[in-house]
């Protein structure tokens, strides 16, 4: 039995996996986890994953959480070209700092201008509040300032010339808002000249493809039964999380 | 030069990094950034990390922050014993998975307590909400569920019969609450035996030693509280960002 990706391609870190895994013509089944459906609370996905969140990977009989570790092992394991994990520990200590530094900023940030804006006004029926979405905004670029100024520094991708997989999970954390109707990059040059370089390493086509499903977000989400006890229990974990 | 560790050993990541520098003898000059006073935020320090944070280690010209990238690079450069970070790519990829699960679990959990117990009452001068204070220590109860069940499960240690990177972090994290005067693993069996493995794995004067400012740090702030009204000032300030 091949490679299988457990994923939803609403969510970042599952793109970011998908993406890689297609550009660099790595063989895997895709496996779809619904989200919105609660599959991700399937016995069959519990033996994948415990922690019952996506993206997650089953190789053989080894099973992987946390886009972060996933694409490390694939990386690693196919013969994928040095630029996206460099072999340099330098160049590879850059990548993990900002795969490390992620989780709390840009990714919890973005996350939380597509919840705010898209997901928990449609499941609550109640409008989130102008002032708090603005500094849902704000917080946003507050982060993406220290990636500019910190990660990328006037250079073409995070490490220095090539793509590696810090562009590549910063780009989809990115494209997140873009899935209720704002682009967070607007008035950001820098930073827009950056997307479209990613974009073109990355191929149109496939980025395009994997981001398909965010761009219907707004009727993915009509579509959801805010009625259902798990989208209840979902509103109150997401309302802790992205107060 | 030797390798420079700019660290508070109030910070769990500080002190995963300490103990990983002094467990594997690999040469290195501490230079203090004292957070309790700010020291952040001094021109000079950033100059060295743009971030404001710690730790940050210095190795030649090359400077990079956030321990988990820290620790990686000095098992790969140092050639530490095997089990830290194995070569072995399964292995491999329970530490990562580990170190990206916990990020935005375990840390801010474990670290929320420390927060409530001790910064909370510098900040507003009464003791935290004991509803919020329950909820913090639920929300914790809860991640360390995940943490038996999904990573540690039966075993020794998270990756198996040895300590890894893993185990290391999650001690440091796991340690902070007790700044506070709370033991979140009391009353779980597996989850103290583990601690007092890792403690043992470590070395337990080393460990001591990197958690004596930690489990003194209520004092501390009791008289730097007593200190010129500037460095009160300056700290109540950098500790209100956490109570927005």
């Amino acid at each position: 039995m091949g490679l299988e990706l457990y994923l939803d391609l609403h969510s970042q870190p599952c793109r970011a996996v998908y993406i890689f895994a297609k550009k660099n013509n790595i063989a895997f089944e895709f496996k779809l986890v619904n989200l919105g459906t609660g599959q991700q609370f399937s016995e069959e996905f519990g033996k994948v994953n415990a922690l019952r969140v996506v993206p997650a990977m089953k190789d053989g009989d080894f099973t992987l959480g946390e886009s972060v570790a996933i694409l490390k092992y694939l990386a690693c394991k196919y013969p994928t070209p040095d630029h996206w994990y460099p072999a340099d520990l330098q160049k590879r200590a850059r990548v993990d700092e900002y795969l490390s530094w992620q989780h709390m900023t840009i990714r919890y940030h973005g996350s939380r201008i597509f919840m705010l804006r898209g997901l928990l006004p449609t499941l609550t029926g109640q409008p989130i509040p102008k002032d708090r979405m603005d500094e849902a905004l704000e917080d946003l670029q507050k982060s993406m300032q220290t990636f500019e100024d910190k990660f990328l520094q006037g250079k073409p991708y995070i490490v220095g010339e090539k793509v590696s997989l810090a562009d590549l999970v910063a780009l989809v954390e990115l494209m997140q808002p873009l899935g209720t109707g704002v682009d967070p990059l607007e008035g950001w040059p820098k930073l827009i000249e950056w997307r479209e370089r990613v974009k073109g390493d990355v191929g149109k086509a496939l980025f395009d493809e994997a981001h398909e499903t965010l761009m219907k977000s707004k009727i993915s989400i009509k579509a959801l039964d805010r009625n259902s006890p798990m989208m209840q229990q979902l509103v109150k974990t997401l309302q802790k999380r992205y107060k | 030069m030797a390798l420079q560790l700019y660290a508070d050993l109030c910070s769990q990541p500080c002190r995963s990094v300490y103990i990983f520098l002094q467990k594997n003898n690999i040469p290195f000059q501490l230079k203090e950034i004292r957070l309790l006073v700010g020291e952040q935020h001094s021109e000079e320090f950033q100059k060295v990390n743009i971030l404001k944070k710690v730790p940050v280690i210095k190795d030649e010209d090359f400077t990079l922050a956030e321990s988990v990238a820290i620790l990686k690079y000095l098992a790969c450069k140092y050639q530490t014993p095997d089990h830290w970070y194995p070569a072995d790519l399964q292995k491999r990829a329970r530490v990562d998975e580990y170190l990206s699960w916990q990020q935005t679990t375990l840390r801010p959990q474990a670290g929320n307590i420390f927060r409530m117990k001790v910064l909370f009452p510098i900040v507003t001068g009464g003791p935290a909400p004991e509803d919020k204070m329950k909820e913090a220590q639920d929300e914790l109860t809860k991640v360390l569920e995940s943490f038996q069940e999904k990573f540690l499960q039966d075993k020794p240690f998270i990756i198996g019969t040895e300590i890894s990177l893993a185990d290391l972090v999650a001690i440091a994290e796991l340690m902070q609450p007790l700044g506070g005067g709370y033991d979140p693993l009391e009353g779980s069996p597996t989850l103290t035996a583990w601690r007092d493995r890792v403690k043992a794995a470590i070395g337990k004067d080393l460990f001591n030693k990197a958690h004596e400012a930690i489990l003194t740090a209520a004092e501390t702030l009791k008289s730097l509280f007593q200190g010129p009204p500037e460095t009160v000032a300056a700290a109540k300030a950098s500790f209100r960002k956490y109570f927005k």
